[in-house]
């Protein structure tokens, strides 16, 4: 009986702990509005639009063209 | 290199649509075989006797999953990431000839392996578990087209400009990771050329055949969480990352909240992986194993929904593209079927409700309805959008492409309809007994009943079919005889009348 009891009380912390890291991450996100990089996530939302090779990428890595 | 502009470059993403297009042809046509097989068994015979041992539905069941699966929707996938993949990460194929080649290579590797895979099925020769029957060489010539497939995303990656990887690259990395690991799990065999059966088993062996390394019930789960984790990183996880590509671009429309895809994406990553315990409810698996399963697939509609409504979202105020434009109807169509196998799916994942569901038609219902309304409308949808850039012209039909659509959403609809019905029947007449416990009617009676439901659902399928046919005839026709484009289209894709 023991080991079921365990589970029910490890189910219950697990259930918790889901819980609070779901609304912590949702809270995180509105919170700073902003990634690591300093780009409002919303930026993001039309980089399909832009997809060309030669539009300007939200966010960009130098690269040496070699022609 | 002359002085041209830099232009993406889809060599390989063109041959994956061919493959797409074959097979689905031959995966789809197959389903509807069988789905006539059981509604009139006499065509498990059609050919003879002698040919029955290749006609049969046991022989051809297999080869319809695993076409329709590793074919269809495996290439469908490979397709759009080279397409996809170069667009979002501002990095053309053309930059490397090392990853061209590897691409090359990895096409036509595929194609051989799928060449080894329809003739190993049809002659018998399978490991027995369902979506994962390829012997150990087949095995391993996936695993090899599958090392490559990640070589080149990772390379692609490597060598981009954006930093930023757009939600859609997510996916595609959470699909190749995903497969990678549960592939190499549930595919753990032993070869059995060494040993002998005293039962005189065919193929215990023979240099090919191996059987799974676990047994019993650690077999059933392992196998099970393949299986459903299957069906989240094949139709579901990059399906994703082609609506969240393909719908915005088509339509023009930003994504209506980056954040909620971010959420959905972590969402969807940590719940899935648990769920698989609802294909073993009432088995011999541990109690809390099948309660788990149950549990994540109710929370799994929360992830899953997040991302179809944030793609319906997309389209607020913007209704009168889908009215218009039959390529944007079936996005839209098909995340509504999405949203509606994930509401589905959980429901059948409650003990009570499995219980009636389980073995039975109803099963079937779902798998199709997700199957056909959702990854079969999005794959193809991907494919019309693709066209005109990959060509450089128009797509050839405008009226086609929209008969295609109805005639395709009759079929969805006839199949899932009367596989509920069937399903709930069968279920009901397995389980009523009279006040003794003798049960109420013998098997035979329930296959008496279900026959009008099999007939529907084969000539749901055949619709269905067709509606396939008429798309390949349509990117046929657009690659050959579609107006030229001087150049490329930005949103709504140019379609003939
Ligand atoms: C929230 C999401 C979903 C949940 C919780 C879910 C749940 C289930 C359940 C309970 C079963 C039946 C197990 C049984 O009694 O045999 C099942 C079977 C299946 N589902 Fe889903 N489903 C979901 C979404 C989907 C989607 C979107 C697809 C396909 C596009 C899909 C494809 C399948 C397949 C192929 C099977 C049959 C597996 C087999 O028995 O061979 N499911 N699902
Ligand atoms: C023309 C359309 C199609 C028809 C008529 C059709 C028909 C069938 C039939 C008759 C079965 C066997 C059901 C049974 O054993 O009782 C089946 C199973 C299956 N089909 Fe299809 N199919 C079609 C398209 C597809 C597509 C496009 C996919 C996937 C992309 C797919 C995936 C599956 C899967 C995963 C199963 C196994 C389901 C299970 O074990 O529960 N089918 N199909």
């Amino acid at each position: 009986m023991f080991s079921v009891e365990f589970q029910a009380y490890g189910y219950f912390a697990v259930t918790v702990f889901m819980t609070v890291a779901l609304y912590a991450y949702i809270y995180h996100l509105y919170k700073n509005r902003k990634d690591a990089d300093g780009h409002d996530y919303e930026e993001y939302s039309n980089m399909a639009l832009h997809d060309g090779i030669e539009d300007t990428p939200v966010n960009s890595l130098p690269k040496d063209d070699k022609k | 290199m002359e002085n041209r502009p830099l232009e993406y470059d889809y060599t390989v993403a063109k041959m994956f649509m061919l493959t797409t297009i074959a097979l689905g042809i031959v995966g789809m046509l197959i389903g509807v075989i069988l789905a006539f097989e059981l509604a009139f068994p006499g065509i498990n015979t059609i050919l003879g006797s002698g040919l029955a041992e290749f006609t049969n539905f046991s022989r051809l069941r297999p080869l319809h999953t695993d076409s329709v699966i590793f074919g269809f929707t495996v290439s469908g996938i490979f397709a759009t990431w080279y397409y996809v993949g170069q667009r979002v990460l501002k990095v053309s194929m053309a930059e490397s000839s090392l990853l061209m080649f590897l691409g090359k290579l990895q096409f036509w590797l595929y194609v051989i392996t799928v060449a080894a895979v329809v003739v190993s099925l049809l002659a018998g020769e399978t490991t027995s578990k369902e979506y994962a029957e390829f012997e150990w060489p087949i095995d391993i010539a996936i695993v090899v087209v599958w090392v490559l497939f990640g070589v080149n995303m990772f390379g692609l990656i490597g060598l981009r400009r954006e930093k930023s990887l757009y939600i859609s690259v997510w996916y595609y990395i959470a699909t190749f990771l995903g497969i990678a690991m549960l592939y190499l799990f549930n595919n753990m065999e032993v070869p059995t050329w060494l040993a002998t059966s005293a039962a005189g088993e065919t193929h215990i062996g023979d240099w090919f055949h191996s059987v799974s390394m676990y047994a019993g019930t650690n077999d059933a789960l392992v196998q099970w969480w393949y299986g459903h984790n299957a069906v989240a990183f094949g139709f579901t996880v990059p399906i994703v990352a082609m609506i969240y590509y393909f719908l915005p671009k088509e339509s023009g429309q930003a994504i209506y909240s980056y954040k909620l895809s971010l959420l959905s994406f972590w969402g969807l990553m940590f719940v899935y992986l648990w769920a698989g315990g609802h294909h073993l409810l009432y088995s011999t698996v541990p109690d809390w194993v099948q309660t788990m399963g149950s549990i994540f697939s109710v929370v799994l509609i929360l992830p899953s929904w997040g991302s179809a409504i944030n793609m319906l979202l997309t389209m607020k105020g913007e209704w009168q593209q889908v009215a218009a434009s039959p390529l944007i109807k079936f996005m839209v169509l098909g995340s509504t079927f999405y949203m509606f196998s994930t509401l589905e799916g959980p429901i059948q994942a409650i003990k009570s409700v499995n219980a009636i569901a389980h073995f039975t038609d109803w099963i079937v219902g779902h798998v199709h309805d997700g199957v056909l309304g959702w990854v079969g409308f999005m794959i193809m949808a991907a494919l019309y959008h693709m066209a005109p850039r990959v060509f450089k012209r128009e797509i050839y039909s405008k009226s086609l492409m929209a008969s295609q659509f109805w005639i395709q959403t009759l079929g969805v609809v006839l199949y899932f309809t009367s596989m509920w019905i069937a399903g709930i029947t069968q279920g009901m007449m397995w389980r009523a007994h009279d006040e003794f416990g003798n049960l109420a009617y013998s098997f035979i009676d329930t296959v008496t009943v279900l026959h009008p439901y099999y007939a529907i659902r084969g000539v749901g399928g055949l619709l269905y079919l067709t509606g396939f046919l008429m798309f390949a005839y349509n990117i046929y026709k657009t690659m050959t005889a579609g107006k030229r484009l001087d150049s490329e289209p930005a949103n709504a894709s140019p379609m003939g009348a």
